[in-house]
């Protein structure tokens, strides 16, 4: 769980009078914010002019409000820490909403700020007015319209604590300008007593032993890990149950990293593109042991064909996400750093008093499917470059030191598949919300966490071309990210789906970036454009060398372009709403399953 | 589908009555009633929602509303262990033929009338939801020329208070 920081001297100018601006920004320092991502407009000048004066907030100017939302989840992700945007009223306000909605959906912890008219014009619909706090309420965790200036550090203090805490989330604050220009006194609050918000509760020992019984007892056992065990920051003590279990274990796409996949227990990803192995573990297993993971429509396929004979257990810090989809058995409330520990200890104590199943068999049927259907692709047409081969080489060539930033479609699944995660939080995507354009700017939130790590978006060129504006603040706010375009000159999930679903009709889906010599635009010129250092690569025999040339320079960003065969596919795969038991391996080919059992 | 009464203690802000409405409707849940109004503590408002769910929804609403962070408590009030209670208004056609009849009826009910017309009287009914129907269903045949009705508030027996228990634990 992400911690509430605080600043090294949050009572610093306590009981000073100065403008509410002033007290909004010395707010954020007392919050402990070292960097926040906005573009100032109208409403929120006020809040602009202290903030270039602190000496602890940097401010990084996008291009785009999208961008600085999406940076500030890329900083949260790579950090720990809550990421902060800023922006002013109407416009500046809703180009945050689609970044907001994403840090909703992959409970992501995020401040936004926004400016608002004046509370005197509010509800006459002023220019650029727009009620963006009731705009947000579906998509963030709580949110707040401040009036009063008195009110504003209570609320800053407020709003980083709910973001942090408990499942982590978004939280906007509206401040009407008037606030800002306002004289108030400073007052940071030495205690947040929210009455409706106590985030963590202790795992109830009762259902941890109930839960370690069956542990101990199955002879089918997954553990299926989620993003949650990511944001509790557990990776130690999940690996510690995975070795003392023995069971198999599947990362989500928001948990890969979690557990080393190296680890020899580790299925892979479970779901819609995940393997084999993982999918048809889940599907036959008789205890699914859910941790931090939310049972998403993209995992479970069909739902009430998914895993028909496992006990659930079912282990989240957010009460409302047990027996949401599927009912729990032995439902745990707590964080999962808690409960993978209380867990450790339980199910040592069942083995300690003889209770172990065999887990032989079933590693027996584990294995088979591993080695039956292992993670693979196609070879393009000889002369053409794979798009997983890309990929790839990539992950082993930049190594399980470097942050990996995923767009969304075919690139960001083949990201998830075919690159090795070794650490936690090495694996930044927009999982939930599934936000095309989230990776240029999360990369570069991402960079700015972590200054002394690689980053490398991984991106597509659909994507690329929804955010790569971003490349601008990179380059003059010095925050070297690397940008990967897998260019199959298409939207290329959608034209999947066209090729299987839709007879080979591709109704709008070709971009012209790379395919019959069209480059529009030439990535390569609209690096160079930007300042960033642009390659291309456009034969397999060139791959390693322009992925080694890329990771040379480090002073500048650099954007490859990489033309890659535009009807590469992602396998295998289960159709929307079909059963996992239909997974196909490849294209109408699906595993003959043993009946036997 | 069953109705359930839930009473839910919320802080007394702005917009709060956007957010559980709101919730309500993205989630899909339906509400038959809805009444809010002010407690003994200036803090705090009170909430009775009566929601048309089964036993596994119900709870999917309150985990729900328990994560708004203005809600302070949600309590279910069974019928058999509180009192609940609507209000309805309603104005029946009432000449002089049949207002004698009319009357005959609001008392029985122990109904209050509230305004007199000379065609016309307007009655005042407190009463669980059974016996609001049952009283509409006697006066119909006079004629309904009118009907406002309240959401459903209810309160638990005994001596115990919901609002002390969660104001004290908070």
């Amino acid at each position: 769980m992400p911690g509430h920081r605080h600043g090294p001297d949050a009572s610093a100018h306590q009981g000073e009078t100065m403008t509410g601006a002033a007290s909004l920004v010395r707010s954020l320092e007392a919050a402990g914010v070292e960097v926040a991502f906005g573009i100032p407009g109208g409403a929120i000048l006020p809040l602009y002019d202290p903030l270039m004066d602190s000496t602890r907030v940097r401010h990084i100017l996008t291009r785009h409000e999208q961008g600085a939302g999406h940076a500030a989840e890329g900083y949260a992700q790579a950090t720990g820490r809550v990421g902060v945007c800023m922006a002013t009223s109407g416009p500046g306000a809703t180009n945050l909403v689609t970044p907001i909605a994403d840090a909703y959906m992959d409970s992501v912890p995020v401040v936004a700020i926004t400016g608002q008219v004046a509370s005197g014009s509010i509800g006459t619909d002023a220019f650029q007015e727009a009620d963006i706090s009731g705009i947000t309420i579906p998509i963030t965790k709580h949110n707040y319209l401040v009036t009063n200036p008195a009110d504003i550090p209570q609320t800053i203090a407020e709003a980083f604590h709910v973001a942090g805490t408990g499942r982590p989330g978004p939280v906007l604050v509206d401040v009407a300008k008037d606030a800002l220009q306002a004289m108030t006194t400073f007052a940071w609050p030495d205690r947040i007593d929210m009455p409706g918000y106590r985030p963590v509760a202790r795992p109830h020992g009762k259902q941890v032993r109930e839960a370690a019984r069956l542990l101990a007892a199955s002879s089918r056992p997954v553990l299926y890990v989620g993003g949650g065990v990511l944001k509790a920051r557990a990776s130690q003590e999940l690996r510690r149950l995975a070795d003392v279990t023995g069971a198999p274990v599947v990362t989500t796409l928001m948990a890969r990293g979690a557990l080393p996949d190296s680890h020899p227990q580790h299925l892979g990803m479970p779901g819609m593109h995940g393997t084999v192995a993982a999918v048809a573990a889940l599907q036959r297993a008789d205890l699914i042991v859910s941790l931090g993971a939310r049972f998403d429509d993209r995992v479970t396929g069909k739902l009430s064909t998914f895993a028909p004979g496992a006990t659930i257990v079912h282990a989240d810090i957010d009460p409302a996400e047990i027996s949401k989809n599927r009912t729990a058995d032995v439902p745990i409330v707590g964080d999962a750093k808690d409960v993978i520990a209380e867990l450790v200890v339980a199910v040592q104590a069942e083995h300690a008093a003889g209770r172990r199943a065999d887990l032989s068999g079933w590693w027996a049927q584990v294995e088979a499917w591993r080695e039956t259907y292992p993670l693979g692709y196609a070879e393009p047409p000889s002369g053409e470059v794979s798009p997983q081969a890309v990929i790839q080489r990539l992950g082993q060539l930049a190594g399980p030191e470097t942050l990996y930033v995923g767009g969304v479609g075919q690139h960001q699944m083949w990201a998830a598949q075919f690159i090795r995660y070794e650490n936690p939080n090495t694996w930044i995507n927009s999982g939930g919300a599934g936000t095309m354009g989230f990776a240029v700017p999360a990369a570069m939130g991402a960079k700015v966490g972590m200054p002394d790590r690689t980053v490398w978006a991984i991106d597509g060129d659909g994507c690329f071309q929804m955010t790569n504006q971003e490349l601008a603040t990179c380059v003059i706010n010095d925050i070297p990210i690397k940008v990967a375009v897998i260019n199959n000159s298409s939207l290329g999930m959608v034209r999947q789906w066209q090729t299987l679903f839709y007879n080979e009709r591709y109704s709008n889906t070709d971009l012209h970036t790379s395919a019959d010599g069209k480059r529009i635009p030439d990535f390569v010129k609209l690096a160079d454009a930007y300042g960033c250092v642009g390659l291309r690569c456009e034969s397999p025999k060139d791959v390693d060398e322009t992925i080694e040339k890329a990771m040379s320079i480090n002073d500048v960003p650099v954007v490859v372009d990489f033309v890659v065969h535009r009807d590469a596919m992602v396998w295998p795969m289960v159709p929307s709403g079909v059963s996992n038991d239909d997974i196909q391996f490849a294209r109408g080919v699906s595993p003959t399953w043993d009946r036997e059992e | 589908m069953s109705k359930h009464t839930l009473s839910v203690l919320v802080e007394n802000r702005p917009g709060i009555l956007a957010r559980v409405a709101g919730l309500f409707a993205r989630r899909g849940f339906n509400i038959h009633s809805l009444a809010v109004g002010p407690t003994e503590h200036p803090d705090v408002s009170r909430m009775t929602v009566v929601v048309d769910v089964d036993e596994l929804p119900l709870e999917q609403v309150t985990k729900q509303l328990n994560k708004l962070i203005n809600v302070i408590k949600i309590v279910e009030l069974e019928s058999s262990a509180s009192v609940q209670r609507e209000l309805l208004l309603v104005k029946i056609r009432a000449d002089l033929q049949t207002r004698s009849n009319v009357l005959e009826t609001v008392r029985l009910f122990r109904a209050k009338v509230v305004d007199v017309a000379p065609d016309a009287v307007s009655v005042e009914v407190t009463g669980n939801p059974d016996k609001l129907d049952a009283f509409l269903k006697v006066v119909e045949p006079f004629g309904i020329r009118e009907l406002v009705q309240s959401g459903l508030v209810g309160i638990g027996r005994g001596s115990r208070s919901i609002t002390d228990r969660a104001l004290r634990s908070a």
